[in-house]
């Protein structure tokens, strides 16, 4: 390999690991839920989607900075979530029917709803926060002079990396030492146990469905600086959001994590290997490589190798 | 009066284009009859078998472009597409099944919109055998008129409900409620579910795809966005059965009635047709929490709301 192709390949990975660090955020959202009430929320994209419209709102009419806005959004979208869980989403767990889906189907409708709202509401153009920091990058050659390959690392993408990895950080915090996250964890484990150990598993599902909504907010805030926004962005990071979970193992927020991880440097590796639009296709490749060679996901090879299976 | 109602039905809209109606109304009642041929589809699938397909797109759109694509590189008729779609949808079938039907509930659900996603990109990016993003057209119409492309379709729908009423009231209907109802149950009494949800998956794709490869000859232009539509195509599928009523024969007809209607009404309404999406999600909704069941699969509960209606 040539040093242009090392460099090609080293800037690849890192951007496809600081789209991966936004992914596993996007992803444990939608892990929390799924592990906690064990159903799935095909409008967790729709939810960011309306958390980045709360951000670029706050950023077309008072010019606040859309990081920043990631205070606003995240107690937004938990009341958001809160709702949507209370009036909607339970009723429907309680119904009777023949088929078992229902919840999944209401949550698409929930989606659907959201997304038409945001093009009525803001019209289906493309919008962007034009902040100052755009387009400002560090380079390896500012910090050693003689490098022989030159690297660069997009400050919006890496200030957004590690917002993600400190908001990781506190929910870890919480899922682990507080009371709340503890019987968050009881609950995805053994729903009837923890009921049984006095959870109130009623309130607590409404309060993930808050949380996963609020996580999934607060990454839509972070994706905005680097990304663009339009009402029918939510679909695709839905179906993201649901590789991530297969990928890392149902149910498990450090499956998230890697599985983000994993998705954002192969999806980064197909668009530059095989072409820009493929990226999606890759997406699924993997999607579907997870399903037939470890449909337990990453957590269950770590499970083996720790049981030393 | 059960038993006579299908044949007095089938004449009834046979006798139809007699009418005289308006090219739109004919318009209409061809798209009402195609969308009820895909709801009685994904309705063995979805609603007898128990297996939830997100991404019955994907069947519909892979039967569309093997008439497009016989047509534009074959240089074949596009009506061939037809009975060709059948190889070609149920190998697409076997693939996504191979894949999907190890999940289970809502993971198929999802695994079944990935697949759809899958090939929408694919065809957006196959640019040498579909044209992508542009699309493919037939630029010669088999019929100005269209009386013809009714009849059609009419037969295509009453060759798929006598189908559907075949296979479920035969020994594989009672199959396919068994894995529905408790797989693993199912499994234990010595029925083979992957088999027979295999066949499920097949037959159900077939009907959509040849749906689908009526609709390229009928709407005479295909893109990639239009067949593989997440939203215009997998979703209203869904929708069509569930608000007709799940496993029920009239079930899709009824819902296909109803949506298409909907649509073009909600479309006529300048103002309104902006929102059409939220009014559907919200129809969805409503559906789900109060009819679960469907329209024709609630009825005893629609009944008795109406008589409590005109008591008090």
């Amino acid at each position: 390999m040539t040093s242009s192709q090392i460099e090609v390949l080293l800037q690849t990975l890192i951007s496809g690991l600081l789209l991966g660090g936004l992914y596993a955020l996007i992803g444990i959202g939608m892990t929390l839920i799924m592990g906690v009430m064990k159903i799935i929320n095909l409008a967790h994209g729709e939810l960011m989607m309306v958390g980045m419209y709360v951000a670029f709102v706050l950023f077309s009419s008072f010019h606040v900075d859309p990081y920043l806005s990631v205070f606003v959004a995240v107690p937004v979208l938990f009341i958001l979530g809160v709702l949507l869980q209370k009036f909607l989403i339970n009723p429907v767990l309680k119904v009777e029917a023949i088929i078992p889906e229902n919840q999944v189907i209401l949550t698409v409708g929930i989606g659907m709803v959201l997304a038409n709202v945001a093009t009525i509401i803001f019209t289906s153009d493309y919008k962007s926060t034009p902040v100052e920091y755009a387009t400002k990058a560090w380079y390896l050659s500012d910090i050693w002079k003689e490098t022989p390959i030159e690297l660069s690392l997009s400050m919006p993408w890496s200030v957004s990396f590690l917002l993600a990895i400190i908001i990781t950080v506190l929910l870890w915090f919480f899922l682990t030492k507080t009371d709340m996250g503890k019987s968050i964890r009881a609950t995805a484990q053994d729903k009837d146990a923890a009921l049984l150990m006095g959870v109130n598993v009623e309130r607590l599902r409404v309060f993930t469905f808050g949380l996963g909504s609020a996580l999934v907010g607060a990454a839509g805030c972070l994706l905005l600086p680097i990304y663009y926004l339009y009402p029918d962005l939510g679909g695709q990071f839905t179906l993201i959001a649901f590789v991530i979970t297969i990928l890392g193992g149902l149910g498990s927020t450090v499956g998230a994590i890697i599985g983000g991880i994993i998705l954002g440097i192969f999806e980064s590796l197909t668009s530059t290997y095989v072409g820009m639009g493929w990226a999606p296709v890759g997406r699924f490749v993997i999607f579907v490589a997870a399903l037939i060679f470890f449909p337990g996901g990453i957590v269950a090879i770590l499970k083996r190798k720790r049981f030393g299976k | 009066m059960k038993r006579i109602l299908p044949p007095v039905i089938l004449v009834l809209l046979a006798l139809l284009p007699l009418l005289g109606l308006s090219s739109y109304w004919m318009h209409i009642f061809i798209l009402v009859i195609m969308w009820a041929v895909i709801g009685m589809a994904w309705n063995l699938l979805g609603g007898y078998c128990g297996q939830v397909s997100f991404g019955h797109a994907a069947f519909f759109g892979v039967g569309a472009y093997t008439a497009g694509i016989l047509y534009n590189k074959a240089g074949l008729s596009g009506w061939w597409g037809l009975p060709l779609s059948i190889v070609a949808v149920t190998a697409s079938a076997l693939v996504i099944g191979f894949i999907c039907l190890r999940l289970r509930g809502p993971f198929f659900a999802l695994g079944t919109l990935a697949m759809g996603v899958i090939l929408r990109v694919t065809t957006e990016n196959l640019r040498s055998l579909t044209e992508g993003d542009l699309g493919i057209m037939i630029r010669e119409r088999t019929w100005t008129e269209k009386t013809w492309y009714f009849y059609i379709i009419l037969s295509i729908a009453a060759s798929t409900y006598f189908v559907v009423r075949k296979v479920i009231e035969s020994k594989l209907g009672y199959y396919f409620v068994a894995i529905r109802e408790d797989q693993d149950a199912a499994e234990s009494l010595g029925i083979n579910t992957t088999f027979y949800k295999n066949i499920a998956l097949c037959l159900s794709a077939v009907i959509t795809g040849i749906a689908g490869a009526f609709y390229t000859n009928y709407m005479g232009y295909i893109d990639p966005k239009v067949v593989f539509a997440l939203h215009d195509i997998s979703i209203v599928t869904i929708m069509v059965v569930m608000v007709g009523g799940v496993a029920t024969f009239w079930g899709p007809a009824v819902g296909a009635v109803i949506m298409v209607l909907l649509a073009e009404l909600i479309r006529s309404i300048p103002k309104l047709g902006a929102a059409h999406h939220t009014l559907f999600g919200i129809l969805l909704i409503v559906i789900i929490i109060f009819l679960p069941n469907g329209i024709v699969g609630d009825l005893p509960k629609l009944r008795k709301i109406f008589r409590l209606g005109r008591t008090s």
